[in-house]
């Protein structure tokens, strides 16, 4: 069975980029456009990895982090912020809030690719 | 694919039109009112996401013009440019340049001409940015850029202790140990230590921490890079052990202890405090309760890895040999025996003397005395695949000769030897490469019937095994028949019919002389013709020989040998005022006799198994009486398990031999002997012949009866 990978941002393209890349590597991606979005997907069907956007119109990716991280099927997987280069405060509360580490974005799909590859093995 | 790439790009485009239409909204604003700081940043705000889609969608042109227009508006955002209407201009003339780049991409030779124009005239009219220019930060470290690899290898001790909550964060820290080894050659020491038992334990923490030892040709960076996620949360030390250039004129790396103290596993205090004893220092640290074993293991290999590359780096400075009669080789040899039996008497007589100086003058010469030994033992070191490559000729002469197919294969050709042991390997060798062709690999057309591939297979390796060097020869024929060799022997008298034998015993009894003629060729398919030769070799270099084998599958016959004959790992016994070693390799374990010998005959009851037995006292005339308990050593070979009564068991001994004189050179039972630390002469039993001397004993014995 694929193993599932949802991205979470309010830029199609990026949630694209993402799609297209991490197709490649066998995963199975679930797009979601925001965190509320995304929430009401994975309380549906857990997934195996999740990558968030931080700033989001519809529940911030924080807030999104801690609310996944309640889910008892979620709580021990990868989870990855797109942050910009100036939100080093953001990287933090991200991890304390539950995730596994952060993309700044802009990135580029290999970058992408050895990220996944460093969580999920 | 293709389909969802070019949607890719479709999104892509109509996003960056979106930001432009709302960056032209902005600016039309900051024309009116210069001052106006939300359009400023909004502006910038839209520059900067364009450059970063441009990068991500593989627009590179796109994302380097936007970066110095982003730069400005970041210098307008600090209110160190007030804006002005040839910067809006500018800008205006760098949305229209930008919508052309994504709108028709084929074209980047005139767009780049047209950009460069531009941003020439921005700096022109702010010459400010040059300055302001700094270096993107690249959004992982290190991922996905090219690493140019220095060429030097370097060794790191890497210390990661997660945070026990790691789990919570989606990490899994054997990725992370995983990722690391792809670096180079590495060692993970797991510290277990600090794991509850499971009442208290709660699973979704982590409570190992773990030492590694690095050989990589990557920097630290690149290290510390692996572990960027977690590098706030966990305990991370990187430190180099060894920078892979600077000089050493020996391999020798750190001691246990400094290396213990200097990963602060213990303090310099600890160390004093144990260093006055006998013992190891790994062993002491880890009776005191001072360290965990782990903790010495991994300082043990960092030890081992430094050494290594050193090693290499030594080899790779002094690449000169320098050629040395084998005789003067001898000579070295024979002193450096004894030497080591010089200071097994000095050690002796300072653990009698109540000298704390002397002690630790004797512990040095020991540690000395050691290293030398192996040293010298090195350098009569051979590896064996000079003599593998001589049989590659005899096995293509003989293939031939016998209209059979072979190929032949050699593994562990760079294993070393002592020399003589090689010297003297090679016949016997020959003999069982021989008999694998001519008796074990069937004809080409019977192994296409019987479903094999018409080529046969002799492999030859070496490898190492502790003390011993292990050569097997291995062939794909057509096997043993146990059942065969069995009734043949028991036909000559070689076993009782009865007898219970696995099936190893069965094998070995081809290698009993005067077992093989050329009758039974046909009737135990084949091998035996002269084995009891590879046996009297294999006896003569202290060696084994066992034998495994399938019918119709194959046989293969593992030789064990010892590293080198100079030494013997010996257990030391004494019988009255007499000591004599026993080769340790032959021993299987030592059981009590009390009160004699039962019913009058030599025969132990062993777990319910048959052990008959001699004793040694009455074997070699020595006189006075045997105490109450007296010992039995099981010794076996590869037909028999037999019994030596002896008066005490006195330990492990590693020794050096001394041959026995050419007066004593028919001495029955006797392989040589060694001197003892305390100079006494203890004589090395021949452990073959011995048990040849019972079995002969039994059957005669049986005959009286």
């Amino acid at each position: 069975m694929k193993k599932t990978i949802m991205t979470v941002d309010d830029s199609a393209s990026v949630r694209l980029m993402v799609k297209f890349t991490l197709a490649e590597l066998g995963f199975e991606i679930i797009e979601a456009v925001d965190g509320r979005d995304a929430l009401r997907k994975i309380e549906k069907k857990p997934v195996h990895m999740l990558i968030t956007d931080i700033n989001m119109p519809e529940l911030d990716g924080i807030s999104l982090v801690k609310k996944v991280r309640e889910i008892p099927a979620c709580k021990f997987i990868p989870i990855i912020m797109l942050t910009t280069e100036s939100q080093e405060e953001k990287k933090r509360e991200g991890k304390k809030a539950g995730a596994t580490g952060w993309i700044v974005k802009p990135f580029r799909p290999d970058q992408l690719v050895a990220v996944v590859r460093k969580v999920m093995g | 694919m293709n389909e969802e790439y070019d949607k890719l790009i479709e999104t892509f485009r109509e996003e960056t039109y979106e930001l432009l239409s709302e960056l032209e909204t902005s600016l039309f604003e900051l024309e009116k009112d210069p001052h106006n700081g939300d359009a400023v940043s909004s502006i910038f705000r839209a520059f900067h996401s364009i450059k970063g889609a441009g990068g991500m969608f593989g627009f590179d042109e796109v994302s380097r013009f936007t970066h110095d227009i982003e730069t400005v508006y970041d210098l307008v955002r600090g209110e160190k440019i007030l804006p002005d209407k040839s910067l809006v201009d500018l800008s205006f003339a760098a949305c229209d340049l930008i919508r052309e780049m994504v709108t028709s991409p084929n074209e980047v030779q005139a767009q780049k001409k047209k950009a460069d124009e531009l941003l020439a005239s921005l700096r022109q009219l702010f010459p400010e940015i040059t300055e302001a220019k700094k270096t993107g930060k690249s959004a992982l470290r290190g991922a996905g850029d090219l690493v140019l690899p220095a060429a030097r290898l370097r060794a790191y001790r890497i210390r990661f202790r997660p945070a026990p909550d790691i789990f919570a964060t989606g990490t899994n820290p054997a990725l992370l140990l995983r990722e690391l080894c792809g670096l180079g050659q590495c060692s993970v020491i797991a510290h277990s230590d600090s794991i509850p038992d499971l009442n208290g334990m709660d699973p979704e923490l982590c409570y190992t921490s773990w030492d590694v030892i690095l050989t990589t040709e990557q920097d630290m960076d690149a290290i510390r890079d692996i572990f960027i996620f977690v590098e706030d949360t966990a305990e991370l030390i990187i430190e180099m052990i060894d920078d892979g250039e600077s000089a050493v004129d020996s391999a020798d790396y750190k001691k246990l202890g400094e290396i213990l103290v200097e990963k602060r596993d213990i303090t310099p205090k600890d160390l004093q405090k144990v260093l006055g004893g006998r013992k190891r220092l790994g062993e002491m640290l880890i009776d005191e309760g001072l360290v965990q074993p782990e903790s010495i293991q991994a300082a043990l290999i960092e030890q081992e890895q430094v050494r290594q590359i050193r090693e290499g780096r030594l080899k790779k400075e002094v690449i000169s040999n320098i050629r040395v009669s084998s005789e003067k080789l001898d000579k070295l040899v024979n002193l450096v025996g004894e030497l080591v039996t010089v200071q097994a008497r000095l050690s002796r007589h300072a653990l009698y003397t109540d000298d704390p100086e002397l002690g630790s003058i004797a512990e040095e010469v020991e540690r000395l005395t050691a290293e030398l030994r192996d040293n010298t033992m090195n350098i009569r070191m051979l590896p064996i695949g000079t003599t593998f490559s001589r049989f590659r000729r005899l096995v293509r002469d003989l293939s031939t000769d016998l209209g059979k197919e072979v190929e032949m294969v050699t593994e562990g050709g760079d294993t070393e030897l002592d020399k003589t042991v090689i010297e003297r390997l090679g016949d016997p060798l020959v003999h069982l490469i021989r008999n694998c062709i001519d008796h074990g690999i069937e004809p080409p057309q019977d192994r296409e019937s019987l479903g094999k591939p018409r080529k046969g297979m002799v492999r030859l390796s070496a490898t190492h095994s502790g003390a011993n060097v292990l050569i097997e020869i291995e062939d794909d024929g057509a096997g043993l028949d146990a059942g065969a060799i069995r009734a043949r022997a028991a036909q000559r008298g070689l076993v009782a019919t009865d007898a219970e034998l696995a099936d190893g015993e069965i094998f070995s009894l081809i290698l009993a002389p005067g077992f093989s003629t050329a009758e039974h060729i046909t009737n135990i398919s084949g091998r035996g013709v002269g084995l009891d030769v590879v046996k009297k070799a294999a006896d003569s270099l202290r060696g084994e020989i066992s034998i495994r084998s399938e019918k119709g599958k194959g046989t293969i016959i593992i030789l064990s040998l010892p590293l080198t004959l100079a030494i013997i790992e010996g257990l030391l016994i004494r019988i009255g005022e007499e000591h004599f070693v026993l080769p340790l390799s032959a021993v299987e374990e030592c059981v009590e006799l009390i009160g004699g010998d039962s019913h009058g005959r030599h025969i132990a009851n062993v777990r319910g198994r048959i052990v008959p037995y001699i004793r040694l006292r009455e074997q070699f005339a020595i006189g006075g009486s045997a105490p109450e308990i007296e010992q039995i050593v099981i010794v076996r070979n590869e037909t028999a398990r037999v019994g030596f009564v002896v008066d005490t068991v006195i330990g492990e001994n590693q020794t050096v031999i001394k041959t026995l004189g050419r007066v004593y050179k028919g001495l029955e039972g006797i392989s040589g002997a060694t001197i003892l630390g305390d100079g006494t002469v203890a004589l090395i039993l021949d452990v073959s012949k011995l048990i040849r001397i019972v079995e002969e004993g039994e059957v005669s014995g049986q005959a009286i009866q």
